[in-house]
């Protein structure tokens, strides 16, 4: 029931003391109101917007947020007021609803804003008003759409391919998308290159050759050089029929593949062919062989898979069908007037060319398309009258759907460049989380290496208090998450070391800390990261001699790339605190890697006992080596 | 033949341009109607100043001319009775609040009313409720009138009710009200006849104490 037919309740309660009189039985006991009938103000601040209204006005709607008792859960004891920290001008137009019993839509606002205040509120959007309701329903479609077109490109394309899948699925997807792999853009555009050979093939082959020795006539080219035409043609054939057994098996469901515009354009291009090769060289079928190689131009639409354009073209006339279809309805009508008119204007001239109704839609299609070819024209004067009238009612009738065609074709074109443009910012965007996430694993590792954990001295304690609350409890957290699981966070690199550790079996006498990461590699094993952490090994030696017993704290900036003595390494401890907030310092540890006692191309120092964990190690010293930023 | 194209073109849609009926509507709300004071209707009605601003509150809302024409009030009414067919019944509630009849409910006539149902006397409440019976206004109620009236009333029952309603049924109603009310059997039922039965009637005056809390 709408709102203010609750103010009218009372009165129609009141009025049921018209039936008392005729009440055959006793009235009921009316139900009893507890709470005060007394109206009173309730302040609402949203944001810090102070709105004023009556009890009775928010009661109104009892299942909503404001109505029922939900807003109890906002009431401030203090400042005897209930509070929203939410958008101040949207609740402006929830308000009024209460106040109006119409929700009325802002057009400036987004679309989804509105709609999620509409949801806190408990307001159910189908309220809105009729003034703003087309607006409201024309900006959720589109947004709609608009979602719908960033998920699909999101999904589509550029994902990696599952791990697990079929040759099948791997072949369907280098056709669909040839970007994906070097093997795919080459058929691609080998066959691009065929389609174009095919179809100037087919061009060049009606052109006048000079004729053979001893004869007049002018042979089309075709006939003159037909074996080496007729090889290029078979070539042609031959992958395309390849490509399309290629995409037939491979497509995810055959039929629907089969019933696919572009598999039906390719079987129309290679059909003709084979056609020709079974039929018999009979004269009465030849003819009808010769018609079929007509669709051979078909092999151009097969261009289509390699350009986009050709694509929207085609998706425009699809989605504009109604239109053309209008188009052709009301020409055919035009026409047919027109020629029955003509006809019969010009049926009494000598030698008309007007000889019958048929006849006549000739000079009307080309006079309403304003051709005027001039083969066909009036001679009577009711003739002319009625010719130019045809010429003027032709150029409005064309002119009227072919505005909306083009607003079609605009609107999925800037479509498509939109769903290229996402996907050209989805990657800078991707990049962008990577990085950070970087920041922040490269901040715990340091978090853990400044000992935030063991109280340390004062050095570190200074660095320790610039970090926000957030990011302590932040790595609190992630330490939690250490001790809860027994195992610690690394990097690829020191993960990639232990991989090659595991492989060959190394036992070292180490803390159960470390005995601790020997469960944590199990897959990794590829040569690459053995490879990279025996030369990470074979650097770090001449370091970590001297580092055996101690792990220190490193910091290098990142751009640094001079080599590093030990020495050094003490020395670059006092910047620890100078270069706090520099947010590019990562943690750098001298790693002492645990080279296997029974490998002897690896040359590496025997492995000490390693106190505490083992770190992630950074070698920006070493400028063959590649810089491995640690990662969670 | 342009014309012709236009009429054959305009084929699939049929667009039709009636002449507004907002019009009428926008006469009406022109209009607008300012109640008398506050004091004043306090004096005139039973009601306190804060009652009678709720009501005016409410009342001011849903009408911001400050005037109830007959279509609303049906509609308003109908609401509340979605089964049947209220639309009868609340034209006689509409007379009876039109003290004015002037074919129009003012804040005014609304709250005296409301004051005589929910704060009146018995005596002015069965009063009041004559008044509706009686619709011609002419002193009396005849059985024409209250067979309307009762058949009024069922109406809003709507079709579908336990047990099922007969067609004599409001017939059969109206002979017990005139068994009680018409003391002097001369067919119509007077004020004073009215009056006098229904306080003779215990569940009758039971009931109307029931409404009082209704604001």
């Amino acid at each position: 029931m709408a709102a203010g037919v609750a103010t009218w309740l009372p009165f129609a309660r009141a009025a049921a003391v018209g039936w008392l009189p005729l009440a055959k039985k006793i009235m009921p006991k009316p139900p009893v109101d507890k709470k005060s009938r007394n109206d009173e103000i309730l302040f609402v601040n949203v944001s810090g917007l102070r709105f004023q209204t009556w009890k009775n006005t928010l009661d109104r709607y009892p299942d909503t947020l404001l109505g029922s008792s939900e807003k109890e859960f906002f009431y401030n004891e203090d400042t005897q007021e209930y509070f929203f920290d939410r958008d101040p001008e949207m609740f402006r137009h929830i308000l009024n609803f209460y106040r109006t019993g119409k929700l009325h839509y802002p057009r400036q606002e987004c679309i989804q804003a509105f709609d999620e205040e509409l949801a806190f509120y408990g307001i159910v959007p189908d309220i809105i008003g009729d003034c703003c309701m087309e607006e409201y329903r024309d900006r959720k479609k589109e947004n709609q759409e608009r979602l719908a077109e960033d998920t699909e490109a999101e999904m589509a394309t550029d994902t990696p391919l599952p791990p697990h899948s079929t040759h099948r699925e791997r072949l369907w997807r280098a056709f669909e998308n040839p970007h994906t792999s070097t093997m795919a853009l080459v058929f691609y555009y080998v066959t691009g290159f065929f389609i174009a050979v095919s179809v100037i093939a087919n061009v060049v082959e009606t052109v006048p050759c000079r004729p053979l020795k001893g004869s007049k006539k002018d042979l089309p080219c075709g006939e003159k050089y037909s074996l080496p035409f007729f090889c290029m043609d078979t070539a042609c054939v031959l992958i395309f029929t390849f490509e399309y057994v290629m995409r037939l098996f491979a497509a995810p469901s055959r039929c629907k593949f089969m019933r696919s515009v572009m598999s039906v354009i390719d079987v129309v291009a290679i059909m003709p062919y084979y056609i020709g090769l079974v039929m018999p060289e009979n004269e009465d079928v030849s003819g009808a062989f010769v018609t079929l190689r007509v669709f051979r131009v078909f092999r151009i639409f097969k261009f289509s898979r390699h350009s986009q354009g050709l694509r929207i073209l085609g998706y425009t006339l699809k989605s504009c069908a109604s239109e053309l279809g209008f188009l052709l309805f009301s020409l055919t009508m035009a026409i047919i007037i027109f020629a029955t008119v003509m006809f019969y204007a010009e049926k009494g001239t000598k030698g008309t060319n007007f000889t019958s109704i048929p006849a006549s839609f000739w000079y009307t299609i080309v006079t309403m398309t304003t051709l005027g070819y001039g083969d066909m024209v009036p001679n009577t004067i009711a003739g002319k009258i009625f010719g130019s009238i045809c010429s003027l009612s032709g150029v409005l009738v064309i002119a009227l759907p072919v505005p909306v065609i083009v607003s079609n074709f605009s609107r999925i074109y800037h479509q498509n460049q939109r769903a290229d443009k996402m996907r050209a910012q989805q990657k800078v965007r991707l990049a962008r989380i990577r990085l950070a996430k970087k920041g922040t694993t490269n901040a715990f590792l340091q978090y853990k290496e400044e000992g935030g954990f063991h109280n340390r001295d004062s050095d570190n304690a200074l660095c320790l208090k610039n970090k926000s609350s957030f990011q302590h409890q932040h790595h609190h957290l992630l330490h939690c998450l250490e001790k809860t699981t027994n195992h610690e966070f690394t990097d690829e690199l020191t993960f990639s070391e232990m991989c090659m550790t595991e492989s060959v079996g190394y036992h070292t006498s180490r803390s159960t800390s470390i005995s601790s990461q020997q469960g944590v590699s199990t897959s990794c094993c590829s040569r690459r990261a053995k490879r990279r952490a025996i030369r990470l090994a074979n650097s770090t030696a001449s370091v970590s001699r001297g580092s055996v017993q101690e792990l220190d704290t490193l910091q290098v900036h990142k751009t640094s790339a001079g080599p590093q003595s030990r020495s050094s390494l003490n020395a670059r401890t006092e910047d620890l605190k100078l270069n706090c907030e520099d947010r590019d310092f990562t943690a750098a540890i001298i790693s002492i890697p645990t080279p296997p006692a029974n490998t002897p191309d690896e040359s590496l120092p025997p492995s000490p006992a390693i106190p505490g964990i083992l770190r992630n190690s950074r070698t920006s010293s070493y400028t063959h080596e590649t810089v491995k930023i640690s990662s969670l | 033949m342009g014309l012709v194209m236009g009429a054959f073109s305009m084929q699939s849609k049929q667009v039709n341009y009636h002449t507004d009926k907002v019009d009428d509507d926008l006469e009406l709300s022109v209009v607008c109607h300012r109640p008398e004071g506050l004091e004043k209707l306090e004096a005139q009605t039973n009601f306190s100043k804060k009652e009678l601003q709720v009501l005016y509150r409410g009342f001011k809302n849903e009408c911001p001319s400050g005037v109830v024409n007959e279509e609303t009030f049906k509609q308003i009414y109908s609401q509340f009775f979605p089964h049947g067919d209220a639309s009868t019944y609340a034209h006689y509630l509409f007379n009876a609040f039109d003290s004015s009849h002037n074919e129009s409910i003012k804040f005014e006539d609304f709250v005296m009313a409301l004051s005589i149902l929910l704060r009146g006397t018995t005596t002015e409440k069965l009063q009041w409720t004559f008044n509706l019976y009686d619709i011609n206004r002419d002193g009396y109620i005849n059985k024409e009138e209250m067979t309307d009236i009762v058949k009024a009333i069922y109406d809003m029952m709507g079709r579908f009710t336990y047990p099922a309603l007969r067609t004599d049924t409001p017939k059969q109603h109206v002979d017990a009200f005139f068994q009680k009310m018409d003391k002097n059997r001369d067919g119509v039922v007077t004020l004073d006849e009215f009056i006098l039965s229904c306080q003779e009637d215990e569940n009758i005056m039971r009931s109307l104490q029931l409404f009082e809390n209704v604001i």
